[in-house]
Order: C-alpha cells, then structure tokens, then sequence
C-alpha cells in the first residue's frame, strides 16, 4: 500500500468515524441520565434527513434554513418521543422501557414507510458541498472535510454546555444520582427533556451530515447505523462525551481498516462492530473512558 | 387434587388431538399452513418467554439460534441431489455433502447445535446486565448473519437452501401439522414441568431480585446459563422447523425483525405466561395474515378503499406500544390456564344474588 | 377483568379464524352469480425492500390487462398479493393464490428468492407459473411448473464480460459483490468464469470486494480498486448501493468504466448518483429504441398514452408474462392448471414486448439481451446481444 492510497484510507476513516461520533454522543447523553438505550435513536437521525429534504424540495427553503428547521423540528421530536413512550413507564422495570424503546423505533420506521414510501429519495446537495478538492493523489470531497470540523464545533459547543452551565450542572447531578438530584429540587422532568433535545439535536447535525455524504435517503436508513453507533458509545465508555467521540472514531477507521486490509474479509464489515462489542463487554465492560459503578441495591 | 390435575391435562391434550384431526381433513392447504406457522411461533414464543419473561433476561438473540437450528437441520436432511444443485455456484464441503439423516433426528440435532450456540454466547454474555444483554444478544444474532452470509461452502451464502425436505418422514404435507403441533404439546408440557419445578422457582427468585435471590443461595450463573441453552434449543428446533414448512431459507431471513415478530407475541400474551404465549401466537400469527387487507384493496359494500402498502406493520407496532404503555402486563399477566377458572367464573354470578 | 379479556381474545381469534375461512368462500361466491371469469395470480413486494421493482411490474400487468381484457370469450380477472419482499410471506400469498383464489396460472415475481420460495408451493400445487424478472437458473430448475419471460443470470453474466472484453477491450477487473444479495454473488461468478476464459488469464480478476445490503460507505473497497490494476469495475448489484458506489467512485478521483447488472435501470440511480451515473454501461431486458417485435411498438403506444413517460424494462416483461399467460390459455382451450402448463413448455418464437421468447427445456427464455449506458441523466441504448444459440 502506498502512502498516498494510506492517507486515503485514512481520510474516508476519519469521515466515517465523525458520523458515528455524532451519532453516538445522543446515544450517550441519554443513557447517562436514563440509563435507558434508546432504540429509536436512529430512527430520530432518518427523520431529520428526510425533514431536510422536503424543506429542500418541496417548501423550496435554501439549505441553512432547512438544515436549521431539521435540527429544531427534531429536537422537538426527541422531547414529544420521551413524553409519549418513555415517561410514562419510569417507574416501571426496565425490561419494559426496553421494549417501548423497540417498539417506538418499528412504529417510526414502519410509519416511515407509510408517509415517505419504501423508494429510496436523492438528498438534494448544494453544490459547494459536491466540490472535490484533490491533493496529491488524495481526494478530498468538501463534506467529508466539513465532517470533522462540525462534530468538533459541536462537541465544544455541548461541552460548554455541561461543563459550564445551570442546566449542565443539573444534567450531571441526574447523571450521577436521580434520586439524589431530585432531592435537591432539580427539574427532572425539564432536565430528562432538554437532555433528549439535545441528543436528538446531535442526531439532526449527524443526519444531515450523513445526508451530505451518503445521498440517499430510505426509510431503514437508522437502523444500522443506530446501532453501530449505541456500540461506538459502550466502547468508549457509556454516559462519556468523550468517550462516545473516541468510540465512534475506533469503529470508522476500524471498519474502513478491515476492508482495506484484505478485501476478501470486506463482507464481514457488519460483524466487526458487534464482535468488538462483545470484546469490549468482556474485558472493560466500563467502556474505554467509563467509569466503575456498583450496582445499587 | 394432583391426580385430578394430571387427568385434566391429559384430557385437555387428548381433545387438542380431536382438534387437530378434525382441522387437518377439514382446513385447505393455505389455512394448514397457517395453522402450522401458528404452532411454530407457539414454540418460538415459549422458548423466548422462559428467558425473558421467566429469568428477566431480556435476549434478542432469537433469530440467530433459530438460524443456526435452521440450517442444521436443513443440511442434515437434504438428499445428495439437492445439495449439488443448490450449491452450484460454489461447491459445498465435502464432509458435508454425504451426510444425510432422517427428519426428527436431524431437528434434535439443529436444537442441540442452537443449545451449543446458546452456551457459547452465554457464558460470556450472562454475565452482564439487562441493557448490554439485550444488546450483545442482538449483536450476536447479527453476526451469525454475517456468517452464514459469507460462509459459502457450508451455508451458501445469499443463495441460501432451496427444496428442503417437507415435514415428517414419508414427505407428505399432511404429516407436517403432526410434527409441529406434536412438538408444540411437547414444549408445553415440558415448559410447565420446568417452571413448577425447583429450577422455576428459582428462575423466578432471579427476575424478581437477583441480589436476593444469590443471598438465598442460588447460584445465578447456573440458572441463567440453563435457561437460555434451554430458550435457546427451542429456538433451534422452531427455527428448524419453520425453514421446511417454507422449503427454503436465506441469512435475510434471519433478520432482527424476526425477533421483533417474536418479542411482539411474547408481550401481548404477557411476559411470564405460558398460556398467554400461547394464545398471542396464534393470535398474532392469524392476524398478520387476515390484516393483509389492510395492504391491500378493501371492499365494504360499495366502498372501495386502497390500502397503502405497510399499513399492517404500523398496527402491529402501534399495538405493542399501546400495550407496553398501558396495559403492561399483556393479555394474561404472567397468570397461567387452569381448569379452576371454570368454577370461579360461575361464582361472582352467585355472590351477586347473594 | 383480565379473565374477561383472555374470552375476548379467545373470540377474537376464533372469529379469525372464521374470517380467513370466509375470505376464500366470499371470493367464489362473490364471483358465481355474476360473469364467468378468469382468474390470474399475481404474486410481487408492493412493501418491503423490493416495493419499487413489484410496482413497475404490476404496472405492466395492469396495462397488458387493460388491452387484452378478455380470453376464450371470458373476462380475465387480476388477483394481485403482496408478498412483502419476504420469503415466508411469498410461499403464504402462493398457498392463498392458489389454494383460496383457486388461479390456474400465476405472474410474478420480481426478485429470484421470492420466487423461489413460492415455487415450491407452486409445484407442489401444480399450478403453472411465470416469471417476470426472477433471473437465477434455481427458480425453474427441477421445477416442472415455473416459467420465464427473462433470460437467466449466466447468460446475462456472459454478455457483460463480453461486452467488457470486446467493446470497453479490458483485461483487469475489480468485483464489487453484495454479497448478501443471491443475484449480484450469481452475476459476479458468471461474469468472472466468461472473463477468465476471454482473456486467457487467471489473475485476470485483481480485486473482489464486498459489501451488505444497506451499506452506504464504499470508499474503502473503492480506495482498494484504485491502486489493484484494475481497468473496469463490475459492480452488479441493488440500485439503492449501486448508486452511492458511482457516486463515491467519482469523489475518489476513479474514472475506470464501471459495469453492472439490469437492476441498475431504475431512475433513483441516476438521481442518487447524479453526474456520477454518466457513462456506467450495463444490461438489461428490453429498450423502446430496440423494436423487438410488432407488440413492442404496441406496448410502447399504449403506455406513453397512459404514463406519458418509457417504461422501464420490467414494466415489459411484466407486460410480457401476462400476454404470455392469455396466449397459453388460447392455446390450451381452457383454464387449468395443467393444461396451461403443457401449452406454456411448448412456448415457441412467442412475439412478446420485451423481445422473442422461445422456452427451452428448464423453462427458461432463450431471448435477447439490451446493453444501455446512461448519457446526459438518461438511460441509453447501446446495442443489442443475440442470444447464444446452443
């Protein structure tokens, strides 16, 4: 391999793993405060793309501003998804706010099927994003160096937020004891939500992202990636920012490795984030960043 | 008291056998077959209840044992012929392609190879907690998928086995209701002999408190790790069984959505009930087929109605949902049949009047 | 209450019961006091992954049913089941079709492991069927009842490496195979066994790569591609993929001729792809600009009045498959199964839309093939492939 195809490689590695860091950071934020995996994650990160569209195509918008309506409308999403299928079952076991999660993530898709139909639709992409621009022998398509750049203004961004605000304080508080927090009259409630906006705002900017450099929409479209992306948060330590980031980046470039390396093992692609899962669970079921609990009694 | 139990039950069989034979010469073929897809995911969902719904271990690794009983005894069964002609993009292995066993063993065997799979995944897995359970479970279902995809000289890849053997031994399709509803009794019988006995009540101590339940001295590995190779051979055997009712099968067809249908039955009949199992499956199964109008185009007297395609699955979700978010416990609970229910059904009548 | 639920289910269900049983009856009795009709089964994913190559070919079945309405001076009635792209719904909607609906021929389905799956219910039936685009040789190996209006997979896999070797005059190649998707593993096999004959070499294949259905990252197979040697890639597979493989291929900077398989003639693919669809050559059924035979120019009069667009090759052979129906019937003098079944293996030089069919022995169409490329965001004819005369 020569270094050129290597730099290669790693670019479209370091691509794959911001999507997935993206999306994993959601996956993280929620289960820190609820200690809940939100099945429907994925499907949040398809609805945001398919909003981006039809303001794209059907109400004409200009991209920021339909960009900027996904975000928001998914956002509110997220929270009306925990009122309706999460809440109500808080105090329940959590075999069953497992199974809500499921069943709200097929009701999503199937309901997805039903509104946008089963074909495949192009994401509309403005040209300044299509431009390639080639170094060397490397190409380099603008969203794929965009990718990056927003995971990490909006990894600062969500930092800020936890690390240095009310609201982030309060987020921690819940994370670190529920009961505790409401003892000391935090909002749960309000904290659950903004936590949820939050998550599904990051799956929105994951969404369009993704939109940008995989054009093409279909309703199944989160499934994968939801769940490749719930991983990429275990690896890196569940309830970590942080580590949510690093777990997405050892699976992109992970994934993008093994193909690279032999093209013959290329169809086991899907497995490897599963088999690392397992791996992960055995040897640091903490996560790489995670830190140890003790189960309560 | 028992002894009049074990008459009941016996009687109750004896009249599901009356059932069978009257349904076998009187259904059609398309309402057999349905008949028989009810059987299997009677077995299906009891096996996926004794481990979720029994021990409190929440697996959606179902479609993967099922997978692995599938095609063992698809391979297992297979004549010479059909294999050559099924694998005729890439040939088969050798050590495989002159094995050649009757039906009921080669079903045993694809539920003992699920069981091994079982074992394997769980002595890693069980050690962990509901959520990473859940989900290594799912994760492991998905690999056996990528294997049996790439595999192509055992499995045949994306081609998938094509022809499988029809249920039984003479090959006729009117021994396949025999078979399946024969197994489905057997489980049965067996799923209520092994939760009324002292590993039930065990299982139980472990979903209602773990920590409690190790402190009273029941070692939680042991009991986990039983019922899921357990779950999972059922598994094997339901997975085995659906692929030669179908006469073919495909990694595709192992799919999570599998095991969503399966967790679906599991929670409208009530998760830690038998009977509920029971009744869902059959309930659920003959729906998916009598709901397929909705797909379609409707006819009610003058009107016509389209159907848009898909609209069965947003019901059957949206049914799971309504019944998670308020009405959780699900048709039965986790309440088991029993004949004493004829006698209280009269008596609020008489307390009534009194 | 909840004992009161479990007897309302219990009701539920045997009334479901009853319903599946009526839903059959309703349909005989519905139809007896009217007009004797004909029946024909119709078995294709309306839903699932496949939903949008069943809706083309329904549409050609739909419109050939409008034209021809009538046979031996009976109404021809369409009974149409989704099979949901799913292979235990497939092998259901064939028992109903022919146990409840009582069809003495069946149409469908696009895509091979569907029909399959249905073909064993068929044949065990005895219910003649036809295939529409199903072109792996298992659907009508050992498999007395099942037909086909297409042409198979080897054959198709032959004349892209032909075309590959001959015309586009390489001798490296990549592979790009799904390898969870039967047709693509099938063509991928078929075209390589040609292509190494062809050039006499080995190693003439220099990279296989593969991927999963759903897939959407391609650069790292692609990235391969590019410093393997290879001068073309095959890429046969679903368009949904297909399309971001073209489109990344472009980003990376590879501009080798990419060749793929007639799944690939669907408009999403070059929506998807965009200016990256220019130039992919691939083969496929049927092309209006190929006037076949007399019905061709028939089938394409009839469908701009209807959709005012060109149909897509399926929609044809769908179109095809429901002629071939009506003129086996003709043919047999009546409406069984068995019948229909005898005149069907003796189809000969039979004028369809989408070309000649002659079916030779397996029940396979011995046809021609149409090679098309895209040019300027449309679908393009290139030439016409004769088929291998054995």
């Amino acid at each position: 391999m020569s270094f050129q195809i290597f730099l290669q490689h790693l670019v479209n590695g370091i691509s794959l793993g911001s999507l997935y860091a993206l999306l994993a950071i959601g996956y993280t934020m929620v289960y820190g405060i609820l200690r809940l995996i939100n099945f429907a994650h994925g499907d949040i990160f398809m609805l945001a793309t398919y909003i981006a569209f039809y303001s794209i195509t059907s109400f004409l918008l200009p991209w920021w501003a339909a960009f900027l309506i996904a975000i928001i409308l998914t956002s509110a999403f997220g929270i009306i998804l925990e009122r309706a299928a999460y809440r109500p079952l808080r105090s329940s076991p959590r075999i069953s706010i497992m199974i809500s999660a499921i069943g709200a993530s097929f009701l999503i898709e199937n309901l997805g099927i039903l509104i946008f139909g089963g074909r495949p639709k192009a994401f509309p992409i403005a040209p300044i994003f299509s431009h390639v621009v080639v170094i060397g022998n490397v190409s380099i398509s603008v969203v794929t160096m965009i990718i990056p750049i927003v995971a990490a203004i909006a990894l600062i961004i969500l930092n800020y937020i936890i690390n240095k605000t009310k609201t982030g304080m309060a987020m921690r508080a819940v994370s670190k004891d529920y009961d505790a927090a409401k003892l000391m009259g935090i909002n749960i409630n309000y904290i659950i939500s903004f936590t949820f906006a939050a998550g599904s705002a990051m799956a929105a900017i994951g969404g369009i992202l993704w939109g940008l450099r995989y054009p093409q929409l279909i309703p199944l479209m989160g499934i994968m990636p939801g769940l490749k992306c719930f991983i990429a948060a275990v690896i890196g330590g569940i309830g970590n920012i942080k580590g949510a980031v690093l777990g997405g980046f050892i699976l992109g470039i992970g994934e993008i490795a093994i193909v690279a390396s032999s093209p013959a093992l290329s169809g086991y692609r899907d497995a490897f984030a599963f088999v690392l899962l397992i791996v992960i669970l055995l040897v640091k079921p903490t996560g790489l960043l995670g830190q140890n609990s003790a189960e309560k009694v | 008291m028992m002894r009049k139990k074990v008459i009941q039950s016996l009687l109750s069989i004896a009249a599901v056998i009356v059932l069978l034979i009257v349904l076998n010469s009187f259904l059609s073929s398309f309402q057999t077959r349905i008949f028989n897809l009810c059987g299997i995911y009677v077995i299906l969902a009891i096996s996926m209840n004794l481990i979720n719904g029994f021990v409190g271990l929440f697996s959606l690794g179902h479609a993967g044992f099922m997978a692995v009983g599938a095609y063992t005894s698809a391979l297992l069964t297979m004549s010479v012929q059909t294999k050559e002609m099924n694998f005729f993009l890439e040939p088969i292995a050798p050590w495989l392609l002159n094995v050649h066993l009757p039906f009921p063993i080669a079903i045993i065997i694809g539920g003992l190879m699920a069981a091994l799979a079982g074992a394997l995944i769980g002595a890693p897995v069980l050690r962990l907690n509901d959520d990473y359970l859940a989900i290594a479970t799912l994760g492991f279902s998905e690999i056996i998928r990528v294997i049996f995809t790439n595999t192509q000289s055992l499995t045949n890849g994306a081609l998938g086995l094509n022809a499988l053997p029809n249920i039984g031994i003479t090959g006729s399709p009117k021994e396949a209701i025999w078979w399946i509803w024969g197994i489905v009794i057997f489980t049965v019988v067996f799923m209520v002999l092994l939760i009324n006995s002292t590993y039930g009540r065990a299982f139980k101590a472990i979903r209602e408190d773990e920590i409690a339940a190790e402190a009273m001295g029941i070692n939680l590995f042991k009991h986990k790790m039983m019922a899921f190779v357990i779950g999972s051979f059922f598994a094997g055997v339901g997975g085995a069984l659906l692929g030669h009712l179908m006469g073919t099968i495909d990694p595709l067809l192992f799919r999570y959505l599998l095991t969503f249908n399966i967790v679906l039955i599991v929670v409208l009949g009530g998760i830690g009930s038998i009977t509920g199992s029971v009744i869902s499956a059959i309930v659920v199964t003959i729906a998916m087929e009598v709901l397929r109008v909705l797909d379609g185009v409707m006819h009610i007297g003058p009107l016509v109605i389209t159907g848009i395609p898909g609209t069965r699955m947003v019901v059957f979700s949206l049914l799971l949902m309504v019944v998670i978010l308020f009405y959780q416990r699900g048709l039965m609970g986790n309440k088991e049949f029993s004949f004493d229910w004829f006698k209280k059904m009269k008596s609020p009548f008489k307390t009534k009047k009194a | 209450m909840k004992r009161k639920l479990s007897l309302l289910l219990a009701l539920v269900m045997v009334f479901s019961i009853v319903a599946i049983g009526c839903s059959g009856g309703q349909a005989t009795t519905s139809g007896e006091p009217k007009e004797e009709v004909i029946k024909i089964g119709v078995f294709e994913p309306l839903t699932g992954a496949n939903a949008a190559g069943g809706a083309l070919e329904i549409e050609g079945i739909k419109l050939a049913n409008e034209m021809y309405p009538t046979v031996l001076g009976k109404k021809v009635e369409l009974v149409i089941l989704d099979n949901k792209s799913d292979k235990v719904e497939a092998a259901n909607a064939a028992t109903r079709l022919v146990d409840q609906d009582k069809v003495p021929v069946v149409l469908g389905s696009w895509g091979s492991g569907l029909s399959i799956a249905a073909g064993a219910v068929y044949k065990e039936a005895g219910v003649p069927a036809i295939g529409t685009s199903c072109t792996n040789p298992l659907v009508t190996l050992n498999n007395d009842y099942y037909f086909r209006v297409c042409f198979i997979d080897p054959f198709q896999g032959n004349v892209m490496a032909n075309y590959a070797f001959n015309q586009v005059k390489v001798k490296k190649v990549a592979f790009i195979i799904e390898k969870s998707n039967d047709y693509s593993v099938g063509l991928a096999k078929f075209f390589q066994d040609t292509f190494k004959e062809l050039t006499g070499d080995q190693n003439s294949v220099v990279y296989t790569g593969y991927y999963n259905t759903g897939d959407q990252d391609f650069t790292a197979q692609l990235t391969g591609i590019k410093e393997s040697g290879a001068e073309a890639i095959f890429a046969p597979g679903n368009f949904t993929e297909s399309a971001l493989i073209m489109k990344q291929a472009k980003e990376l900077g590879i501009t080798l001729p990419i060749l793929g398989g007639d799944t690939w003639e669907t408009p999403e693919v070059i929506d998807i792809a965009g200016g990256a669809a220019e130039g992919v050559v691939f083969s496929t059924f049927f092309d209006p600009n190929a006037k076949l035979t007399g019905e061709t120019s028939k089938f394409l009069e009839a469908y701009s009045k209807k959709y005012g667009k060109e149909p897509a090759a399926v929609t044809a052979l769908g179109y095809d498959a429901y002629i071939l129906a009506l003129n086996a019937i003709e043919r047999a003098g009546k409406a069984e199964p068995q019948a229909i079944r005898d005149a069907l293996a003796a189809t000969k030089d039979f004028p369809g839309a989408a070309g000649t069919v002659t079916l030779d022995v397996n029940g396979d169409a011995v046809k021609s093939a149409v090679i098309k490329t895209v040019k300027g965001g449309k679908f393009t004819y290139l030439t016409t492939v004769e088929p291998i005369k054995k």
